[in-house]
């Protein structure tokens, strides 16, 4: 079953579009990789799809719903998540304060939830106070993914996880998306590191000049010859 | 000296209250408010409306309390006076300065804007009011209360810093403790974030105005009861609200809080050396050394 799909999407932050007619598709359950080189549109299709842009042409249906061009802090009630790659943290509020932001549109009691968060990322819960601002990028992560999982959202948009971070804990944020994936959360993931991010993905999507290239399944575009020597490194 | 620095920190602590708003204001929408000083005379001057004239009016009586300048009157024109200029500050973001956000406006249009907001304001004053100085209670001076160290103080004086603090520690509780005062922090933090997040930073933005008014007319009243009221006092306040935000960092509550109290000694103070009336000079050049030495202010503030 599709639980997302962005069709045919037209967009761009000046009169200049950076989309082209993109189209991808979100299988329920599933991680929907997006890779392909820089300026290929990819962070721009994530902020489309959540509302951040609002698209010139084409439409966003997520669970049936045309969700196209309505506001982020609406779409944020639908039951999907976005994790931006950069400024994804409160910097001067606590760690704490920040998953409570997390849960803002929540009316029911999110303990339960806030404790779900803390075992998904251990080393968290002994820093509850700390500002976190001060944080490691690697724990920065967390808490950006701790956030938006808050709301135990259907759907969860990431923007390049593992930028910036020390290889040991790339391994580490991929697994952590692994286990997220396994609690039934789908994702759409946009990344660097393509060959991870296909490692994972159960479909890829390979964007250039703001087009879609090729899709298919994950592990079919790592065979890929060609996409192999043209976005994997050879 | 010490008398100085007493009647400074009374000074500074309405300072503080206005220099708190406009650093809120500025925290969310990253916009220096020139018209907030005149939030601070509309205050004061709605207050005298209350107190002589409608308040009167309808017959509220007129005695004090106890050895302080006030009474029922101004209990209950405090907070209507508040809850009157928290609305116009939302007023005005409705009407003038969204739209400019809208519109993607320059810092230079913004400016001029609140400057214009600004004049219109204190105008407005001139003709209801007219130019004179007035007083909530005229010809009645109350004793002093000697200290030790020979300070003079008078209960009014006392009671404007219990009022400060009691505002202060309220608003310190609202952003600490509650769901709307975190996400008005988170939105000064990154408002991008908040709206992924579901916060409707609209309606932040509207609290944001709203109290930073409120806090505005409050410092404004508590002025009046101090010395008295002036059409341009809210305009003299600006370059002291100003140095004091820039002094504690701009964008942070805490530093403008002590950054008011700062600049509330310095000016008392340099009165034993300069005339009076070199006081707003005297917190222009605090402004400009900390511009020039430190321009994030002793705490650091938002970055840009």
């Amino acid at each position: 079953m599709t639980i997302l799909s962005a069709q045919d999407i037209t967009a761009g932050y000046t009169a200049v579009n950076i989309l082209h007619g993109v189209n991808l598709r979100l299988e329920s359950g599933e991680i929907a990789s997006i890779i392909g080189p820089n300026g290929a549109g990819k962070s721009t299709l994530l902020k489309t799809i959540f509302g951040i842009l609002v698209p010139r042409q084409g439409k966003v249906i997520l669970k049936d719903e045309d969700i196209t061009g309505l506001r982020p802090d609406k779409v944020a009630r639908k039951g999907i998540s976005y994790v931006p790659q950069v400024s994804n943290v409160f910097p001067s509020l606590t760690i704490q304060e920040n998953l409570e932001m997390g849960a803002f549109i929540r009316t029911d009691d999110y303990s339960q939830r806030l404790q779900e968060v803390y075992d998904l990322f251990p080393v968290l819960r002994g820093r509850k106070k700390d500002r976190s601002g001060q944080l490691s990028g690697g724990q920065r992560q967390m808490v950006a993914m701790g956030r938006a999982l808050m709301v135990d959202p259907d759907v969860l948009l990431l923007d390049e996880p593992s930028a910036g971070l020390a290889p040991l804990l790339v391994a580490d944020i991929f697994e952590k998306i692994r286990e997220i994936n396994a609690t039934g959360v789908s994702m759409i993931i946009v990344e660097q590191n393509a060959r991870e991010a296909l490692k994972m993905a159960h479909h890829g999507f390979v964007l250039a000049m703001g087009r879609n290239v090729l899709d298919d399944k994950g592990k079919a575009l790592l065979a890929n010859e060609e996409i192999g020597r043209l976005y994997l490194g050879g | 000296m010490a008398e100085l620095i007493v009647y400074g920190l009374v000074l500074g602590s309405i300072i503080s209250l206005g220099a708190i708003g406009l650093t809120l204001v500025y925290g969310i929408i990253r916009f220096a408010n020139f018209a907030h000083g005149d939030f601070l005379s509309a205050g004061a001057y709605i207050a005298l409306f209350l107190v002589t004239g409608l308040l009167a009016w309808i017959g509220v009586p007129d005695n004090t309390f106890g050895a302080i300048s006030i009474g029922w009157r101004m209990l209950i024109a405090f907070p209507v006076s508040m809850l009157i200029v928290g609305c116009v500050a939302i007023v005005l973001d409705r009407t003038l300065y969204r739209k400019l956000r809208l519109k993607r406006s320059g810092p230079v249009i913004f400016a001029m804007s609140s400057l214009g907001a600004a004049f219109i304001l204190r105008m407005i004053i001139y003709i209801l009011w007219g130019a004179d100085s007035l007083f909530y209670r005229p010809g009645v001076l109350r004793p002093a209360i000697l200290l030790p160290l020979g300070i003079k103080i008078r209960p009014d004086q006392i009671l404007i810093v219990l009022v400060v603090c009691l505002l202060i520690s309220s608003l310190h509780l609202f952003l600490q403790r509650t769901k709307m005062g975190k996400a008005m922090r988170a939105t000064a933090d990154n408002m991008e974030l908040a709206r992924v997040s579901g916060i409707d930073t609209e309606r932040i933005i509207i609290w944001t105005w709203g109290i930073g008014g409120a806090l505005a007319a409050a410092g404004g009243i508590l002025y009046g009861i101090d010395v008295q009221l002036q059409p341009d006092m809210g305009w003299k306040f600006l370059i002291p609200l100003f140095a004091a935000t820039i002094l504690g960092g701009i964008g942070n509550m805490y530093g403008a809080l002590v950054g008011g109290l700062v600049i509330g000694v310095v000016q008392q103070v340099s009165t034993a050396f300069l005339l009076p009336t070199y006081k707003p000079a005297v917190a222009f050049m605090v402004m400009i050394i900390i511009l020039l030495i430190r321009p994030k202010g002793i705490f650091g503030g938002k970055k840009e």
